[in-house]
């Protein structure tokens, strides 16, 4: 399957992508700014996505929460979401409500600052503060998804911190840094706009220059500090983490090619025959045959710059300690280079992205969110339809060659979780 | 650039699917809509055989036998089984509602025939292996340990413990809690099958790339012999424990957040108050701009999100509010909460507030329904509850027809403030004087500990 895909750039900078498909009638509008948490300043870790819900406090003619509220009067659905190397803003609606979305995404990017007071700034900021509370600090085992970043890249390095932000960061944020933040990286020149689904394209291209065309063109935005890792961790550290969890889980990962380079897919694919659904080798072994493993995932974080990681999740049974869990899963690991990957296990693994993919691409929110993601990260929206091929002219002999490169001891972190032991527990 | 707002253009018409239905020589069920878009095609086998059919003692028999299935059959072990479902490229899932259970796939028409025969097999021909059925328990087992560490999964399950009467089915887990999943036996979830998955209990369901007679051709291969006898419809006891205000603690040392679940009973999924109850939910707590978010989050901060829902089953279901606040506000967060609750049934809403529901129900209806694996999943609730085939046609009339003399009395009659159950899980020290100030009865404190 093609998606039909229409790249061109306004005289601002801002990168817009067209993709008609009118079997219903919906559109999608979606838009990502190229910031993330890997941009903030030291003292400010959480603010990329403080200010993602700052985004929705209204702007010059549109008011607090207003946003929200304008899209779901008009049957769309809408949200936002901060990750460490951009910020996405996403609105499906019913096709003859194009207009108003992409107005209110023009009127924030346009003219946010007039809206910015101080108090919305503390109730987003109290909002937040929950938000970790629940996601992290209060769910089990969640701060994984702070301490591996952590763990994986040096201090240092624009991923190592935290992506919700620190309890002391995010009290620390002003409405300074709320304009500085804006001026700095919510530039037309920073953004790609894509629109997917039922439109008609001369209207469309008429109401993008309408709204967005006058917006001014910001200044360049600074670069980051050094992505630029070793392509292997040239050791093996691990993390105990003491937590109140019932069962030891463990997180092994491996620094692997940047999402979208040749060696991204069979690191993709090797993460897949690992770890993706009932069939894969963890799960059979660990899960079904040996009963060491209540759950075993694995997959690649997909990140585009510095390094990739591939991530193997594995939950422990009842009864079975993380030492011997961490051991199960590092013999599979090591079985690979006696036991080879074969082209039968890739045909699995390719048959089911084929149908993921074209399961995923049903959705016109879906659609635009990907053609964001490719003109974001490589300039390109059309590389979603090359995609699939990629994945197809992966053979055993390159993904077996990746195990050998990347596989090894001397290239992991273990973040391990074991049940907190002091008798209060 | 401009000030103004723009104005929304003419609607462009949309309609659900058109469904097809036909009946097998042996009762099977067929129904079909077409998506004729992408060459892909969703099956969902329906079987009249949820939670509600366990026995008292055996609760989670049903779902044991739904995961079952995908364990292997007389031919294939559960591993073949899993590796020729995937390497059509579809991974096959199986599981339970309160209502029904659910067997289903999603793959490319081309591998449509093959994938068919198999789930054929699964369903007519599982093997229930003991060692398969062993491991799914002890899995769930494993799950119910992880509960008591997991604030939300636990405020869920205490709510409804604590709601229900015991002798309720909707009073355990739908998957059932240690003693009753410790005392399935590989007869009984062979049992459980036979008397449940018959072909006249079963509907096959087709969203996709695929035709009537396509369907009908590889479902006569896949189902045709069959057989079964016709199942009595589940009896379901929804009675409550007792009616009344009470609050309950369960008690989480240190934790920085209480996870609320604040409710009663709501009603039977049938009640012909059903669309003025959905518009009326959408404004308590059901919309990002709904009065219990606002409230809780946008103007107190105390949460990261607050909403409202009515779980819709055969019997009446729960009502409930659910949010996360920080511990320090937990008292005044469920004030909020009950005066939100209260003030629904005393005001009339104004005619903007209304239309924000019916807008937003009636716009999203065609954005709902995408995707394959959306419109099967429409159509099986649509089957399960015996909606018709034109209640997704006649969707968004009915909800346009709501009104706010209807909301109102919709919120009279199904909320119930003198009936309110609050379930706290969180830091028992910090939290139960702050509940005890709230005229909800005497607060009962629990430790985390499931069922026994």
């Amino acid at each position: 399957m093609q998606i039909s895909v229409e790249s061109y750039r306004l005289a601002n900078g801002l990168l817009v992508t067209l993709s008609e498909d009118k079997s219903a009638p919906v559109v999608a509008v979606n838009l990502w700014y190229h910031v993330g948490s890997a941009n903030e300043r030291d003292g400010r870790t959480g603010f990329a996505h403080l200010f993602e819900h700052m985004l929705f406090q209204g702007s010059e003619h549109v008011g607090a929460n207003e946003h929200f509220e304008l899209i779901q009067r008009a049957g769309g659905t809408l949200n936002g979401s901060t990750w460490l190397d951009r910020t996405n803003y996403f609105e499906t609606v019913p096709s003859n409500q194009l207009a108003i979305a992409l107005w209110l995404e023009a009127d924030r990017m346009g003219r946010l600052l007039p809206a910015m007071t101080q108090q919305k700034l503390d109730t987003q900021r109290d909002v937040v503060k929950n938000e970790r509370r629940w996601s992290v600090d209060n769910q089990p085992y969640g701060t994984w998804w702070e301490r591996l970043p952590a763990l994986a890249f040096p201090p240092s390095h624009p991923f190592h911190h935290s992506l919700i932000g620190s309890m002391e960061d995010l009290s620390d944020a002003s409405l300074d840094d709320v304009a500085q933040f804006f001026r700095t990286y919510y530039t037309p020149n920073n953004a790609v706009l894509t629109i997917a689904g039922d439109f008609d394209r001369d209207e469309a291209r008429a109401l993008i220059q309408e709204y967005f065309g006058a917006i001014p063109r910001g200044e360049d935005k600074p670069p980051l500090r050094p992505m630029e890792v070793s392509p292997r961790f040239d050791g093996w550290r691990r993390e105990v983490v003491e937590d109140d969890v019932v069962l030891p889980r463990l997180f092994l990962a491996f620094r692997s090619p940047v999402f979208g380079s040749d060696g991204y897919f069979s690191a993709s694919i090797c993460a897949a025959v690992l770890g993706m659904r009932k069939g894969s080798r963890l799960y059979r072994a660990l899960v079904r045959e040996r009963q060491v493993a209540s759950e075993v995932s694995a997959f690649t974080f997909d990140l585009s710059k510095g390094s990739d990681l591939l991530i193997v999740d594995a939950t422990a049974h009842p009864g079975i300690s993380a030492a011997e869990l961490e051991t199960a899963v590092t013999e599979e690991i090591a079985g690979l280079r006696i036991r080879k990957i074969s082209t039968e296990e890739i045909e699995r693994v390719v048959a089911l992205i084929e149908t993921d993919l074209l399961s995923t691409l049903q959705s016109a929110g879906e659609r635009a969110d990907k053609l964001s993601q490719f003109a974001t990260y490589f300039g390109d929206a059309a590389m979603v339809n090359t995609q699939l091929s990629r994945y197809r002219d992966v053979t055993a002999d390159e993904v077996n060659s990746f195990v050998q490169e990347f596989l090894g001891d001397d290239n992991r972190i273990s973040l391990v979780y074991v049940p907190r032991t002091t008798a209060a527990a | 650039m401009t000030a103004v707002r723009p104005t929304p253009g003419v609607p462009r018409k949309y309609t659900f699917p058109t469904v097809e239905r036909t009946t097998l020589s042996n009762g099977l069920r067929i129904a079909v809509a077409r998506m004729p878009r992408l060459p892909l095609v969703t099956v969902l086998a329906l079987v009249d055989a949820g939670s509600s059919y366990d026995s008292a003692g055996r609760e989670g028999a049903a779902a044991l036998t739904a995961l079952a299935l995908g364990e292997g059959t007389a031919k294939l072990s559960g591993g073949e089984l899993v590796e020729q479902f995937e390497r059509l490229g579809t991974g096959f899932d199986s599981g339970i509602d309160w209502d029904d259970a659910v067997a289903q796939l999603t793959v490319t028409t081309e591998r449509l025939g093959a994938a068919l025969e198999m789930l054929g097999e699964v369903l007519t021909a599982p093997a229930f292996r003991p060692a398969d059925l062993e491991r799914l328990k002890s899995e769930r087992l494993a799950e119910l340990l992880q509960l008591q560490a997991e604030p939300r999964g636990l405020a869920n399950e205490k709510f409804s413990e604590l709601l229900y009467a015991p002798k309720s089915r909707y009073a355990k887990s739908s998957a059932g809690d240690r003693g009753s999943v410790s005392a399935i036996t590989v007869s009984d979830v062979g049992a459980f099958h036979r008397a449940h998955y018959t072909p006249s209990s079963t509907t096959l369901i087709f969203a996709g790339d695929v035709t009537m007679e396509l369907a009908v051709q590889l479902a006569e291969r896949a189902f045709g012999g069959w057989s079964g006898l016709t199942v009595a419809p589940a009896i379901v006891n929804d009675d409550i424990a007792q009616s009344g205000r009470f609050g309950h603690i369960v008690h989480k040392a240190d934790a920085p957040q209480s996870e609320l679940r604040v409710g009663h009973r709501g009603v039977k999924r049938n009640h012909s108050d059903y669309f003025p109850i959905v518009v009326m939910n959408a404004l308590l707590g059901g919309l990002f701009s709904s009065r219990i978010n606002l409230n809780l989050r946008e103007r107190n901060a105390f949460t990261y999100g607050a909403s409202s829902g009515f779980d819709w089953r055969r019997g009446a279901g729960p009502f409930v509010v659910a949010t996360a606040v920080k511990t320090e506000v937990t008292g005044p967060a469920i004030r909020e909460i009950l005066f939100e609750v209260e003030r629904m049934r005393e005001e009339t809403m104004q005619p903007d507030e209304l239309t924000l529901a019916t807008d937003y129900l009636t716009g999203v209806f065609p954005i709902r329904y995408e995707t394959t694996r959306a419109v099967a999943a429409a159509i099986a609730t649509a089957t399960v509850y015996g909606l018709g085939d034109d209640y997704y046609t006649l969707y968004r009339e009915r909800v346009r027809a709501v009104t706010a003399a209807d909301v109102r009395s919709a919120a009279q009659h199904h909320l119930h403030p003198e009936s309110m159950l609050v379930v706290a899980v969180g830091d028992a020290a910090s939290i139960r004087e702050s509940l005890e100030a709230l005229d909800i009865g005497v607060i009962q404190v629990h430790g985390t500990e499931g069922g026994s």
